[in-house]
């Protein structure tokens, strides 16, 4: 029988195999950033032992960071012992830190690709549930708490289970309008916030084929949205393209050696899924969020779902949802009013996602009432929309561009949504206060959330494209 | 970590589904560098009006003395979102040494297992069950026993108390040892260091 892409991947990183547990299993790219990791430290000075295998480690600073003035010390005080604490632990265990001021600095899920660390074939992890972003170039990446960062330091392995395995073919062209996080979105209100626990899910299908690496991150980002342990997508020319000639690409013959065995990384055909799922890509219309988890999304010309018409067990969810939103049962989304506008995250913060914004907005005006955050996902974006010109087009829309980081996504730093205020937010979560205690967050591709900043309301974007 | 073999509490319903971790401990708490005193942020913004601890929401569970114990029983789809181990570590901090759910998202469940908080999954009917019967007996106890991987009601009206309703649930054999023993990963991990090195040399990736 054939082998899917993930156990392909898997078979070759199994060290040991415990009888009737887990798989020890070899991990290559190790990620970590200031919030999950400095217990993980402790840890290790407590057992007295040192980082294992220090160059396989990456770090960076990202969900604390401010995002105005980033040349200045971090004023809340413990943001910048936690940013402080990274930079120690680094040093004293020999791993390459991309802080802030370094020209690498940024989100931890934008700078692994963009700096070629990020690769076919590789078992990837970071400190973060959104690691799964990585997937998107043929790798197994998941996220992991800080117990495991500690194993992972320590020994550069873990103890994991295989997952089951699922298969979510897209097939056909994308409607106007519609981008790659309305597919995502699309896929997690069909299949719920818990739809895919316990599988690792493969995206295939032509839709998919045909989308940037850019888009194909933002899909694999949400993966654990639904429940899943991470997402992946078979790496193509495509994927090689966008990783040749990268900071840490394999370059010369390394290179011809690693193309040729990325090449042998895809589901066979006669591969066996524990479940598999179909769409249509016609039927994806723009996305929008209207309750507390990622799988409350609905489109953006559809109704609010009323109580009597879901299931029993998920109708106090949907009440009490509605109650936090300040959004009524049954009624329409379009046309809700909106305070916040943020665009950035590991989900939306790359170049692709500020060119997209910013081709929409180009000589239009951002609504009065709105405030609107853009974020690059990191130095090098932030460098590369200057030169572009993006950072006139959206000073001149009133949009303010930020400096990088996980910024209003979560809210650790100052970039707070204050409570009972509206946020369309091309982040990856909708849960209450996540965005600032009592936030109302509603999740949406950029282009959605571009539309809304300059309507003032939430918008159904297709009515503005040419 | 400390070793875990029976617990037999009182338990704590917490009925509301897709419980994440941002709600069991709210961002704004994970500025801190050690592992200890989450448990006063446990819940932080379901427990207090506007963040402000002299203000306890009345009709939170946890802000209701007649409710107490070692045992949080919730919703399905417990611990969804962020990966953060400060979700375990705070219900740990706070008391709790297991969680009771019909789902427990992934990356919670492998973080509660490496903190000594045993999730425990059961059934949906044995859940509702669960709250059914707490609702009539704020008292009711819960007996989970790892090594023989059971959970059950026990009934009060008895005395002794005679065990009630329960189910099995399941573990890897594995995280059940170290569990009863007070292993952690970390301790067999290093102990096949040797086999680590060995692998490195002959990968072919």
């Amino acid at each position: 029988m054939g082998k899917t892409l993930f156990e392909k991947i898997w078979q070759k990183h199994i060290v040991k195999q415990i009888d009737g547990g887990p798989s020890v299993l070899y991990i290559d790219k190790h990620f970590i950033h200031e919030v999950t990791s400095p217990q993980a430290f402790t840890g290790l000075n407590k057992r007295g032992i040192k980082v294992f295998r220090p160059q396989q480690t990456i770090a960076t600073a990202d969900h604390n960071v401010p995002t105005l003035n980033q040349h200045l010390p971090i004023k809340e005080e413990l943001s910048r012992l936690q940013v402080e604490a990274l930079k120690k632990n680094c040093a004293e265990h020999g791993i390459e830190l991309y802080g802030l001021g370094h020209p690498f600095q940024g989100i931890v899920h934008v700078i692994g690709p963009e700096l070629g660390i990020t690769q076919p074939g590789l078992t990837i992890v970071c400190g973060d549930s959104h690691t799964s972003t990585h997937g998107a170039f043929g790798a197994i990446a998941f996220g992991i708490g800080t117990s495991e960062v500690e194993m992972v330091l320590a020994t550069q392995c873990l103890l994991q289970s295989k997952p089951k395995l699922m298969r979510i073919n897209i097939e056909g062209e994308l409607n106007k309008g519609v981008v790659s996080k309305d597919i995502i979105l699309y896929i997690i209100s069909k299949i719920s916030a818990s739809g895919a626990t316990g599988y690792f899910v493969e995206y295939a299908g032509s839709a998919i084929r045909s989308l940037s690496m850019e888009a194909r991150m933002t899909i694999c980002n949400m993966s654990i949205e639904m429940g899943a342990r991470g997402g992946m997508i078979a790496p193509d020319e495509i994927t090689f393209n966008y990783i040749k000639g990268r900071k840490f690409a394999p370059q010369g013959e390394e290179w011809n050696q690693k193309l040729a065995y990325w090449k042998t990384l895809y589901s066979d055909a006669d591969a066996k899924f524990d479940k598999e799922i179909n769409i249509d890509a016609a039927d994806i219309e723009p996305m929008i969020t209207y309750g507390t988890n990622p799988g409350m999304g609905i489109g953006v010309t559809q109704k609010i779902p009323t109580i009597d018409t879901v299931n029993e067990n998920d109708r106090s969810g949907l009440s009490k949802s509605l109650a936090y939103m300040g959004l009524q049962q049954g009624t329409a989304i379009k046309g809700q009013k909106i305070d916040y506008v943020f665009i950035g995250s590991c989900t939306n913060s790359r170049i692709e996602d500020l060119r997209m914004v910013a081709s929409f907005v180009k000589g239009k005006k951002k609504a009065n009432d709105v405030e609107v955050w853009i974020v690059p996902g990191s130095k090098q974006v932030e460098k590369q929309a200057i030169e572009e010109g993006i950072d006139k087009i959206l000073a001149d829309a009133g949009f303010i561009l930020r400096q990088p980081g996980c910024s209003a996504c979560l809210g650790m730093n100052e970039d707070k949504i204050p409570a009972g205020k509206y946020c369309i937010s091309t982040s990856n979560r909708n849960f209450e206060g996540r965005q600032g205690a009592g936030a109302r967050t509603l999740l949406a591709s950029p282009l959605t959330a571009a539309a809304a900043a300059i309507t003032g309301v939430v918008t159904d974007v297709r009515e503005l494209l040419n | 970590m400390r070793s875990l073999t029976i617990i037999k509490s009182r338990f704590v319903p917490l009925n509301i589904e897709n419980v994440d971790t941002d709600q069991i401990i709210p961002a704004r708490f994970l500025k801190a560098t050690t592992k200890e005193g989450f448990g006063k942020n446990l819940f932080r913004d379901w427990r207090y009006e506007n963040d402000d601890e002299t203000k306890p929401k009345k009709d939170f569970i946890l802000n209701n003395p007649v409710y107490k114990g070692e045992i949080l029983v919730a919703g399905k789809n417990f611990g969804c979102g962020s990966s953060r181990e400060h979700a375990a570590w705070a219900l740990q901090d706070y008391g709790f040494r297991a969680v009771v759910s019909s789902f427990f998202a992934d990356i919670f469940k492998n973080n509660a297992l490496n903190n000594g908080v045993l999730p425990v999954q059961v059934s949906e009917p044995f859940l509702q069950k669960i709250f059914a019967v707490i609702e009539k007996d704020p008292k009711a106890e819960l007996e989970i026993n790892l090594e023989k991987q059971t959970i059950e009601l026990l009934d009060l009206s008895k005395t002794p108390p005679s065990v009630g309703p329960g189910e099995t649930f399941d573990i890897n054999s594995y995280k059940k040892t170290c569990l009863l023993n007070g292993f952690d990963d970390i301790d067999y991990l290093l102990s096949i260091k040797q086999d680590i090195e060995n692998f490195e040399l002959i990968k072919a990736f």
